[in-house]
């Protein structure tokens, strides 16, 4: 009896603690989580910010200021300190969110969170991470600055890292259960690769393939057209362009692959975009330039971008840093200041690759061309490793054939993707970082090649400029509208558009520059561009702003930043509320029209208009579409702007009709019928949620990586805006920096983001500006000159090298 | 001085020391040793070790986190899900500790009967 107790409590002993040392599904080791020593408690503090911290990689002591926002202003001695102090301060407050997203990039989450992100992983890796990744770096190390710098920036990431014991990883290793790994020059390749994804990832190619083979050219080119009849491109339509001698590769009159495709893999948000523009001196009201960057991008927490003070004896940069790179992205320095939107270009097409009968090798005019493989092993967590043979052809990885979304023994499709090319974009940022004057700029992102971005520019010397930069394929006509056939090598890339013919606009006339997504050039340019998905509003109204008057200041930035006008509901409703049909319309549904024939078309707040045109023209739109609403052949409805141009103008297209009905109707019926589902729709969500107001139907949220888990997420941000508007805020993407920067020497800045400093959801800086941003407000980038702390600061920490 | 409180607060030193170089299990180790050392009998074997850890790690969590505004309390508290009550989360992490450190002492109050029994 007494040997039966010993071994029933020895039993439950080791019960005990295996149950709660032991990860069980998501819920966490309760144990090792809850313990006030090891676990969670550990995190519930902000991070020290004060005293001496010993770096043995230093080469000489690096100071580093915090002002109250908890930015770090770096003093290094040289560039090589100061990128290792750029890593090991962004692994102080980032390390978690760090390694994540380039974990995610590789398609590595399987060994984090086991077999439910297999798919994913592979996917990614099928989309060719890794590979591009490591083309990337490939690229970076024959030149042997950067690849010091990015050593350099390991090194500190690293000896963070090296300092931790278990008790003080960030909260997210302690949920999951495991720890951080070391960091290298591949993982800033790869966070490079995250970003490339994020906005040059996307392509259409076999969803217009889909919809040539349904509907016929004719009613294609009608639905897509190349470009708007209306357009404002980014680089002014009056820029001639007769000094460009390189002519647009001749079209070898070669014919799509009409294929059918069921399912095409994940593709990033379409809505990420952005808003920049800059005004020359003679249209500044102080006689500066002042330059304005705000990327849309989505909203989460710990926020993507981190802002840090980047100075050496030789330079001086300030500005938003992305966790994982280098240098400044968008931001300043004494004598230029920079940002990006994203130049969407169609850099990825697929090729439909013929092999022969046991796979090894691939058609190409004419002969039998050998795959290759590349082995992709997915550790997943709890279970054994998957293993991925994915073939690459010229062309790049076959993405999808017998093993991948289809089951087609003999044929498969290959993407072409610039993101597999390579190049060395961190360079970019890095020159940017030091450049003094325009030279310096076009120097710096003269060799940039993805993802194409439209950097707007200004100096202290009172240059404005706007390169849209990016390695860009020379295209025949239509290349890549659709599926091409890959075997025969005029489908190739022939060449890319010489850099020096890219185009840009330097202090143009109308004094001012700007980008929001929209066309680059109009049809005047002479290489093929066609439609990619640009956007066609906010780009009006910022240049609208700009013409409407001489002088614009700080002040107008800012408003123009916070501008909630919705173009694209006023060039739509106020037609609708007038044609549709209201004599049959209930008591509710009058009250609901009347609130939207009352609507100004801002989406401010407290509107309820934002509301009723949102719910309104989500169901027109799909009623329009419904043609488009099938299962098994993957189809992307036409772009907003041709959709509201049909439904003004060809009202009684055969596409109005609803499929499923035995009446035929047109634009007019379908306002109506869109109405009242409409009404209903905001009735039920009122019932529900109560108040109908924009800021509550809206709901825009900042959630964290982690699948916004609500513990570390920020729900109900009090913010007005949405799609297709300047202040782009929607459900959970939006301006995810806002900077200013006036030229005055030095530069003036403001700078805000929706999130906060800390990566640590249990400190104060964790998401501490997100009320100050969703109320329009900046913070003052205290731009520092020397490492003498000023008044802004409020404590210093000093980095030293080992004795 | 009763038994039961020589237990419990030699149980709530010896976890305090060992936690310095142990990982969380040493609320485990430090139930047991005190259960052999210091032997009770019936529901208090469990219940006196059960009591010092769940006193221990509450009041440790509560400085912890009273010292940040119980910022980071709160959040893990609607992860778990306790309704986002900083109070719950030490209460449930206390229990946690002293449930492993009640049964350690069984065990610990098994062996020191063999023991004597020899």
């Amino acid at each position: 009896m007494k040997y039966f107790k010993l071994i029933l409590s020895l039993v439950l002993t080791i019960g005990i603690f295996f149950a709660l040392n032991t990860k069980f599904g998501s819920i966490p080791p309760i144990g090792k989580f809850l313990n006030p020593y090891t676990g969670v408690w550990q995190n519930e503090t902000d991070e020290s910010i004060s005293g001496e911290v010993s770096i043995p990689e230093l080469t000489d002591k690096v100071t580093v200021h915090y002002d109250a926002q908890l930015i770090p202003h770096v003093f290094a001695q040289n560039e090589l300190d100061l990128y290792r102090a750029q890593g090991y301060l962004t692994a102080k407050h980032r390390l978690w969110q760090m390694e994540f997203q380039t974990y995610a990039a590789a398609g590595r989450l399987s060994e984090i969170i086991g077999e439910g992100a297999l798919n994913y992983d592979r996917q990614e890796r099928r989309r060719g991470m890794n590979y591009g990744a490591e083309q990337a770096l490939l690229k970076m190390k024959e030149d042997k600055q950067t690849t010091a710098f990015v050593e350099a920036y390991a090194q500190g990431v690293n000896s963070y890292i090296n300092q931790l014991d278990p008790q003080d990883y960030p909260v997210e290793y302690k949920l999951l259960d495991y720890k951080p790994e070391a960091w290298t020059p591949k993982k800033t390749a790869l966070l490079l690769m995250y970003m490339t994804k994020m906005l040059a990832g996307g392509d259409e190619d076999m969803e217009n393939t889909n919809a040539l083979r349904l509907f016929g050219k004719e009613r294609f080119d009608l639905l897509f057209p190349d470009f708007f009849d209306i357009t404002e491109p980014i680089i002014p339509k009056e820029t001639d362009w007769s000094y460009i001698d390189v002519p647009q590769t001749p079209a070898p009159n070669s014919q799509p692959v009409l294929d059918s495709i069921a399912e095409t893999i994940d593709k990033p948000d379409p809505n990420y975009g952005s808003n920049n523009w800059a005004v020359s001196p003679q249209k500044s009201s102080t006689g500066n330039a002042i330059l304005a960057n705000d990327p849309h991008l989505g909203l989460n927490l710990p926020s993507i971008w981190f802002v840090m003070q980047l100075s050496t004896p030789i330079h001086n940069a300030f500005g938003a840093t992305l966790p994982g790179a280098l240098g400044v992205i968008s931001g300043f320095n004494q004598h230029i200041a920079w940002g990006e939107t994203n130049a969407t270009r169609d850099v990825i097409d697929w090729y439909k690759i013929e092999f022969n009968d046991n796979g090894t090798k691939y058609k190409y005019d004419g002969s039998w061309q050998d795959v290759t493989y590349r082995v992709e092993t997915i550790e997943i967590k709890g279970k054994e490793a998957y293993t991925d043979s994915i073939r690459f052809t010229h062309h790049g990885p076959v993405v999808f054939d017998k093993n991948f979304k289809s089951d087609n023994q003999k044929t498969g499709y290959a993407m072409k993707w610039i993101g597999h090319i390579g190049g060395n974009n961190q360079k970019t940022f890095l020159d940017l970082n030091k450049g003094e004057n325009y030279v310096d700029y076009v120097k710096a992102i003269s060799n940039y090649t993805a993802p194409a971005q439209n950097f707007v520019f200004a100096s202290t010397d009172g240059d404005i400029a706007l390169w849209v930069q990016g390695k860009l394929p020379n295209k025949w006509e239509g290349q890549g509208k659709f599926i091409m056939d890959g075997s025969k090598s005029e489908n190739d890339w022939q060449s890319f558009i010489p850099q020096k013919f890219n185009a840009h606009t330097k202090n143009p006339e109308r004094g001012f520059v700007s980008s929001a997504n929209q066309h680059p050039v109009d049809e005047a340019y002479p290489y093929f561009v066609f439609n990619d998905g640009y956007e066609t509003y906010r780009n009006r109204v910022i240049n609208k702003f700009f013409n409407s008057k001489d002088k614009f200041g700080v002040k107008d930035f800012k408003d123009l930043h916070n501008n909630t006008h919705n173009l694209k509901a006023s060039e739509l409703m106020p037609y609708m509320l007038e044609t549709m049909d209201v004599s049959n319309l209930s008591t509710e549904e009058k009250e609901i029209y009347d609130i939207a024939k009352a609507w100004q078309y801002n989406n401010d707040m407290d509107e309820i208009g934002p509301s009723i045109w949102s719910a309104w023209y989500g169901i027109l739109y799909d009623m329009v579409w419904d043609e488009f609403d099938t299962k098994d052949t993957a189809l992307d409805a036409p772009y907003t702007y041709q959709t509201i141009h049909l439904l003004k103008t060809k009202g009684d297209d055969a596409f109005m009709d609803i499929l499923d009905t035995p009446e035929k109707e047109t634009a007019k019926d379908l306002f109506k019928l869109s109405f009242s589902k409409a009404v209903l729709k905001l009735s039920d969500w009122r019932t529900k949620n109560g108040d109908l107001k924009w800021v509550n139907y809206k709901g825009t949220f900042a959630g964290h990586l982690l699948q916004a888990l609500p513990a570390f997420s920020r729900f109900d941000i009090p913010i007005g805006g949405g799609k297709n508007i300047v202040n782009a805020t929607s459900k959970n993407w939006g301006p995810s920096w806002r900077m200013i920067v006036e030229m005055t020497s030095p530069p003036t800045a403001l700078g805000i983001y929706p999130g906060g400093q800390s990566g640590n959801p249990g400190s104060k800086y964790y998401d501490n500006f997100i009320d100050d941003w969703a109320a329009g407000k900046y913070h003052d980038l205290n731009f520092l000159q020397n490492d003498t702390a000023t008044d802004v600061i409020i404590s210093t920490q000093t980095l030293t090298p080992k004795n | 001085m009763s038994k039961n409180l020589v237990n419990l607060i030699v149980t709530i030193i010896l976890a305090y020391l060992l936690s310095f170089f142990m990982p969380w299990w040493s609320v485990m180790t430090a139930a047991f040793a005190v259960a052999l050392f210091v032997p009770l009998k019936k529901a208090a074997v469990f219940f006196v070790p059960f009591l010092a850890i769940l006193l221990f790690w509450f009041v440790y969590t509560y400085v912890m986190s009273s010292n940040n505004d119980f910022t980071l309390a709160k959040r893990v508290a609607i992860l778990l899900p306790l309704n986002g009550n900083p109070y719950m989360l030490m209460l449930v992490s206390g229990i946690v500790g002293g449930l492993a450190a009640g049964i350690a002492a069984i065990f610990g109050k098994q062996l020191s009967l063999l023991l004597k029994a020899k």
